[in-house]
C-alpha cells in the first residue's frame, strides 16, 4: 500500500468518514449499465440460486432456480438470462462508426490502413463484488461449450437455443474484466475502492455494504460503527440485516431458510408427480407453486438490498467527473467489444479452454501495457493520484525559477533549455534520469542534469534539461519550454507506452514451447457425471 | 581433510562437458545452471568464442544492456580480432562509450548492418523485434532464469539451437499484473524461460558448474545448502586463501564489533532490538551507513589467491544490498550524510550477477509485521547474501524467526506448478540459524 493510501486510511479512521482517493471518476460509467447480482448455492459450484438482472433500478427482472441442482431448471434460468442479457447486447452492437484499423496484408505483408466498423457504445455490465466477476466467468466457461439441439441433435441434454451464446459473451466480459482500466465488466467494491480510502482493511472493502457505510454513514453515525452494522447486524431470526453481496450466502440464510423451502418444494414436486386424477394433480399444483413463490420471496430478500447498494453506489461515482483520460481507454472497450461481435458473426468457434502459448503471451504483454498506462493516466488525469506519486518520490512539481538557452552539440544544435524547478518534493533522481511533463497532452522529455545547492526550507532546486517536442528549428516553438513563474510537474515514470514486439503466429510456435498447437479441434463441453443429474 | 577435491579440474572437466554437448551434441538445447559466482560469463565468453571458430554465427541473447556490454567487453578482450554485433535500441546513449574504442566491434540499432559478424549481441526485448529470413545456426541466451518465457516465444524463432546458461537460485522473473490464469501451463508466459524450456523439452542435457570462484569458503556451504539443496556445489578456494583485516582497531562499538566478526568468520549479523518499523526503518538505516562508514575508516585490507599482497578495501569494492527501491534512497541519502561516495547501494533485483569485497544487507523482513511472498522470495535473499568475496554483514532487528513462525503462507497452491525448494521459509531459517552465530546485538544510541 502506497504512503499516501496509509495516511488516507488513517485520516479515514480517524474522522469516521471514508476520504476520497481520487478527484475524478477513473472508470468509464455507461448511462445505462446492465446490473447483475447473482446468487450461487452453497457447495454447488456454478449452481445459481438466483439473480436480480436489468438496467432499471425500480425495476429488477428476479431469476430464480427453486431446484439449484435441477438441470432443467437450471437451463430454464440460464435461458431467461440470455433472454434479458443478449437483447441488452445487442442494442449495441448495431450502432456502428466508421474507423480505420492498421492490419497486414495477406498478400504484400505490408501494414495498411483498413476501413473498419468500431461500435459507437459498448455494453456495461456491473457486479457487487470480485467474487460477481469470478462468477460471470464461470457462468461463461459452463455455457459456451454447450450445444443446442440444432447444433447437435444427438445431445443428451440439449442447451436453449441463446444459452452458448451467453456463454461467449460472459466469457468475453470476464476476460475483458481482467485488462487493467477496462470497464466492460465491473465490480462496484473495487470502483468504490479505487475512489475512496476507508479506515477499514482492503479486504474488508469488499463486503459491499460495510464499504458504503464508510462512504455515506447514515447520519449520527461513524464510518466503523455503520460497517461493523453492515457486517454483523442480525435481526431476530438471526438473519443479517445487510445479506452478503454474493453470489456466495449466508450459511444462517442457508440453513434456517433456504433448505425448509427447497424441501418443501422437492416434497411439492414429488406429490405432484404422484398425483392420480387431475383433480389432485391442480390441488398439488398450487402447493409447488406456493413453494416456488416462496423461494422466489426468499431470493429476492437476499438479492434486493444487493442491488439497492449497487445503484447506489453508481450514484455516488457519478456524482465524480469523469477523468480526460477514461474516454480513450473506453474506446478500447469499444473496439473489444466490436472484435468480440466480429468474431460472434463470422461463426467462430467458442474462446477455447485454454490460451495457447502465443495467446497467452500477447495477452500478458497487453495486460502489463495497460497496467502501466493505467498508472501514468490516472496520475495525469487527477492532481490527488500525482500527489500520491510526489510522495512516493516518482513525480515532483514546482515553480520554474530560471530557463538559460543552451543548444545540442553537432552539425544543426537544436534547443536544448536548461530548466530549474523550485520543489519541495523529493523524487528519486538518478544521475541523467529521464523525466516527463505532459505539454499539450504530449510527453515532453528532460533530463535530469543535477540539484543546485540546498535550501533552508527543505526544498530543492531541480536543474533540468528539455529534450524533445520543441519544433525542429533552431529556436523553441513558441509555449515548448516552461518560462519562469509558470508551474509545472514533471514525472520519472513514462506518459505512453510502446508497443510491444510483435509474437510469432500461433502456427509458428518455437521448439521452445512445444511447437505449433496443431489443428484445433473444437471442443465438447464437460461429460456427465452421476452428480450432474439429480 | 576432506578427499582430494580440486575444484579447478572439477570445473574443467564441467566446462569441457558442456563445451562438446554444445559444439558436437544432436540436442537442440542445452542448459547449465550455474551456482553464485561459478564463472558463467567465463563460460558463456568461451563458448562463444569456441562456436565462432567452428565458423557457426551466433546470436546471443542476455537481458539487460549492461549485460551485453560487459559480455561484449569480455570477447574483445579474450580475443580483440573477433568481428562482434552490438545491436542495441534507437535510444539516446544505447550502449557503454566503452565499446566505441574496441576496433572489431560494429554497434548498430539495425540487424541488417550487422549481417556477416561471427557474433552478434544484443538484449532479449531488441530481439524481439528483429526479422530474419534464416535462423542463426546457434544462440547462447544468458541469464536465461531471469528471462521471462514470453521473452524467450518471441525470439526463439531467431535460432536453431541454444546454449542457456544462468543461475536458478536468483530472483524469478515477475509479471506486473496477475497471471494465475495461466499458472500450471507449460508454457505460461510469466514462468522462467528454463522451466518453459525443459517443460517441452525434457530430455535436453542439464550441466551444471560446481565451484564457486566468488564466495569464500566460509560462505559457500551455507549458500549451497540454504538456496541449492538439491545441486550443492563447493567454494573454489580454502579457509586460509582470502583474509580480511583492518588498520585502525575496533572502537568497541556494535558496527566495529560485527565488522570485526565478519573478517573473521565471513558472516556477521548486526542486531538492533525488536521493532515493527516502516520499511525505510531510519534506525536501520543509519546502522547500516554507520558500519559502512566504518568500514572505510577502518583502512581494511583484503588478501585473496588473486594477488599476494593486500588490496585495499576501497568504496568501489563494497555494496549495500535492500529488498525495496526507497530503502536503497534512504541508506543513500544516509550514506551522503556521513560523507561517503561511491559505495553502490540497490535492491536484489539491481545487484542480480555483480561481485563485491564487503557487502552489507539490510534484511528483507526486518522490523516487518508480515512476512508476504515477496519479502520470503528466495532468490531475493539468496543474491543478498552472495554478492561478496570476503564478508556479508547483515543488518536486522530481533524477531525475525518468531515472524516467520508467526506467520502464515498465503499463497494459493496452484495444480501443476512446479514446488521450488527449498521455499524461502525453510531457507530464511537456514540463514538466520547461521547468522545467529556471529551476532553482535546493539542498541543505537
Amino acid at each position: 500500500m502506497s504512503l499516501i493510501a496509509t495516511l488516507a486510511r488513517l485520516e479515514a479512521v480517524s474522522t469516521g468518514r471514508a476520504q476520497p482517493a481520487a478527484t475524478v471518476r477513473h472508470r468509464r460509467l455507461s448511462e445505462r449499465p446492465l446490473v447483475f447480482v447473482p446468487l450461487t448455492t452453497a457447495g454447488e459450484a456454478g449452481a445459481p440460486l438466483g439473480a436480480l438482472v436489468g438496467t432499471d433500478r425500480d425495476a429488477p427482472h428476479l431469476l430464480v432456480v427453486p431446484q439449484p441442482r435441477d438441470r432443467d431448471l437450471r437451463f430454464a434460468f440460464l435461458s431467461e438470462l440470455a433472454d434479458i442479457v443478449l437483447p441488452y447486447i445487442d442494442t449495441y452492437a448495431d450502432d456502428v462508426e466508421a474507423a480505420e484499423r492498421n492490419e497486414t496484408d495477406p498478400e504484400t505483408g505490408k501494414r495498411v490502413k483498413v476501413e473498419v466498423e468500431l461500435c459507437a457504445d459498448a455494453p456495461q455490465l456491473i457486479v457487487p463484488s470480485r467474487a460477481g466477476i469470478d462468477f460471470v466467468r464461470l457462468l461463461g466457461r459452463s455455457m459456451r461449450f454447450r450445444r443446442t439441439a440444432e447444433q447437435d441433435p444427438e445431445a443428451p441434454y440439449p442447451a436453449p437455443p441463446r444459452v452458448p451464446l451467453l456463454g461467449r459473451w460472459l466469457t468475453h466480459f470476464g476476460e475483458r474484466a481482467r485488462v487493467p482500466g477496462s470497464s466492460l465488466l465491473l465490480a462496484m467494491t473495487d470502483v468504490l475502492s479505487r475512489h475512496w480510502a476507508t479506515g477499514q482493511s482492503t479486504l474488508e472493502d469488499q463486503h459491499l455494504g460495510a464499504l458504503l457505510a464508510w462512504i455515506a454513514p447514515p447520519e449520527g453515525e461513524t464510518g466503523a460503527e455503520a460497517a461493523l452494522r453492515a457486517e454483523l447486524a442480525r435481526d431476530r431470526e438471526g438473519q443479517l440485516l445487510c445479506p452478503p453481496a454474493g453470489p456466495a450466502t449466508d450459511p444462517a440464510f442457508d440453513n434456517k431458510l433456504l433448505a425448509p423451502a427447497i424441501e418443501r418444494y422437492d416434497r411439492a414436486r414429488t406429490a405432484l408427480a404422484a398425483a392420480e386424477d387431475g383433480l389432485e394433480a391442480d390441488d398439488r399444483l398450487g402447493d409447488l407453486t406456493a413453494a416456488e413463490r416462496e423461494i422466489r420471496a426468499l431470493v429476492e430478500s437476499r438479492t434486493r438490498p444487493t442491488w439497492d447498494a449497487v445503484w447506489r453506489g453508481l450514484e455516488l461515482l457519478r456524482e465524480l467527473p469523469e477523468a480526460g483520460r477514461v474516454e480513450e481507454r473506453w474506446t478500447r472497450d469499444r473496439w473489444s467489444f466490436t472484435g468480440h461481435r466480429d468474431r460472434v458473426v463470422a461463426g467462430e468457434p467458442p474462446q477455447p479452454r485454454r490460451d495457447d502459448a502465443v495467446t497467452a503471451a500477447n495477452k500478458l504483454a497487453a495486460r502489463e501495457r495497460e497496467q502501466a498506462r493505467l498508472e501514468a493516466q490516472e496520475a495525469l488525469d487527477d492532481p490527488l493520484v500525482m500527489a500520491g506519486r510526489r510522495l512516493a518520490g516518482e513525480a515532483f512539481a514546482g515553480e520554474v525559477t530560471e530557463v538559460v538557452m543552451a543548444y545540442s552539440e553537432g552539425k544543426r544544435p537544436s534547443p536544448r533549455p536548461l530548466v530549474t524547478v523550485r520543489t519541495d518534493d523529493r523524487p528519486h533522481l538518478g544521475e541523467r534520469a529521464k523525466v516527463f511533463r505532459s505539454l499539450g497532452g504530449k510527453p515532453q522529455a528532460a533530463e535530469f542534469v543535477g540539484y543546485e545547492g540546498e535550501l533552508e526550507d527543505g526544498g530543492a532546486l531541480v536543474v533540468l534539461r528539455a529534450l524533445d517536442k520543441m519544433g525542429r528549428g533552431k529556436e523553441p516553438e513558441e509555449g515548448s519550454v516552461p518560462e519562469k513563474g509558470d508551474l509545472i510537474c514533471f514525472t520519472t515514470f513514462e506518459h505512453e507506452q510502446r508497443g510491444g514486439a510483435k509474437l510469432p503466429d500461433p502456427e509458428q510456435t518455437p521448439w521452445t514451447h512445444g511447437g505449433p498447437p496443431g489443428e484445433q479441434e473444437s471442443e465438447t463441453a464437460d461429460p456427465l457425471t452421476a452428480e450432474d443429474v439429480l | 581433510m576432506t578427499s582430494a577435491f580440486d575444484p579447478g579440474a572439477a570445473a574443467t572437466r564441467a566446462t569441457d562437458a558442456i563445451l562438446r554437448d554444445t559444439l558436437h551434441g544432436t540436442a537442440r538445447g542445452v542448459v547449465v545452471d550455474s551456482p553464485p559466482g561459478a564463472g558463467k560469463s567465463t563460460l558463456v565468453v568461451r563458448a562463444a568464442l569456441e562456436l565462432a571458430d567452428a565458423g557457426r554465427p551466433l546470436m546471443v541473447v542476455a537481458q539487460t544492456n549492461a549485460q551485453v556490454d560487459d559480455l561484449v567487453l569480455r570477447l574483445a578482450e579474450k580475443n580483440p580480432e573477433l568481428p562482434v554485433g552490438r545491436l542495441h535500441s534507437s535510444d539516446a546513449d544505447p550502449y557503454d562509450k566503452a565499446l566505441d574504442d574496441l576496433p572489431n566491434v560494429r554497434k548498430s540499432a539495425k540487424a541488417g548492418d550487422l549481417t556477416g559478424l561471427s557474433v552478434v549481441i544484443s538484449t532479449a526485448a531488441k530481439w524481439a523485434h528483429v526479422k530474419v529470413d534464416e535462423p542463426w545456426r546457434h544462440a547462447i541466451v544468458d541469464e536465461a532464469y531471469q528471462m521471462r518465457s514470453d521473452s524467450l516465444l518471441a525470439v526463439a524463432g531467431l535460432f536453431e539451437r541454444a546454449l542457456f546458461v544462468g543461475d536458478p537460485g536468483q530472483l524469478d522473473p515477475f509479471a506486473i499484473v496477475g497471471s494465475e490464469q495461466w499458472a500450471g501451463l507449460s508454457y505460461d508466459p510469466s514462468a522462467s524461460a528454463v522451466t518453459t524450456l525443459l517443460a517441452h523439452n525434457p530430455e535436453l542435457p542439464q550441466h551444471r558448474l560446481p565451484v564457486s570462484w566468488r564466495l569464500p569458503a566460509s560462505a559457500a556451504p551455507l549458500v549451497s545448502d540454504a538456496f541449492y539443496p538439491y545441486t550443492p556445489f563447493r567454494s573454489g578456494t580454502g579457509h586460509d586463501d582470502r583474509r580480511l583485516a583492518f588498520a585502525v582497531p575496533s572502537d568497541g562499538s556494535g558496527p566495529d564489533r560485527v565488522i570485526d566478526e565478519a573478517a573473521e568468520a565471513g558472516w556477521g549479523l548486526l542486531e538492533l532490538p525488536a521493532r515493527h518499523t516502516p520499511r525505510t526503518d531510519p534506525e536501520a538505516v543509519r546502522a547500516v551507513a554507520t558500519v559502512v562508514r566504518r568500514l572505510l575508516d577502518r583502512g581494511g585490507a583484503a588478501t585473496s589467491e588473486r594477488s599476494p599482497d593486500p588490496a585495499p578495501l576501497t568504496a568501489d569494492r563494497i555494496a549495500v544490498g535492500t529488498a525495496h527501491r526507497d530503502q536503497a534512497a534512504a541508506v543513500r541519502a544516509a550514506l551522503a550524510e556521513l560523507g561517503v561516495t561511491d559505495v553502490t547501494v540497490d535492491t536484489a533485483n539491481r545487484l542480480q550477477g555483480r561481485e563485491y569485497d564487503v557487502t552489507v544487507v539490510l534484511h528483507p523482513l526486518s522490523g516487518r509485521p508480515d512476512a508476504t511472498a515477496f519479502h520470503l522470495e528466495t532468490g531475493r535473499l539468496c543474491v543478498l547474501a552472495s554478492r561478496h568475496r570476503h564478508a556479508c554483514i547483515v543488518v536486522c532487528r530481533a524477531g525475525v524467526s518468531e515472524l516467520l513462525d508467526d506467520y502464515p503462507s498465503t499463497e494459493p497452491v496452484q495444480l501443476g506448478t512446479l514446488v521450488k525448494f527449498p521455499d524461502g521459509w525453510e531457507a530464511n531459517h537456514a540463514v538466520l540459524a547461521r547468522l545467529a552465530e556471529h551476532r553482535v546485538a546493539w542498541r543505537p544510541s
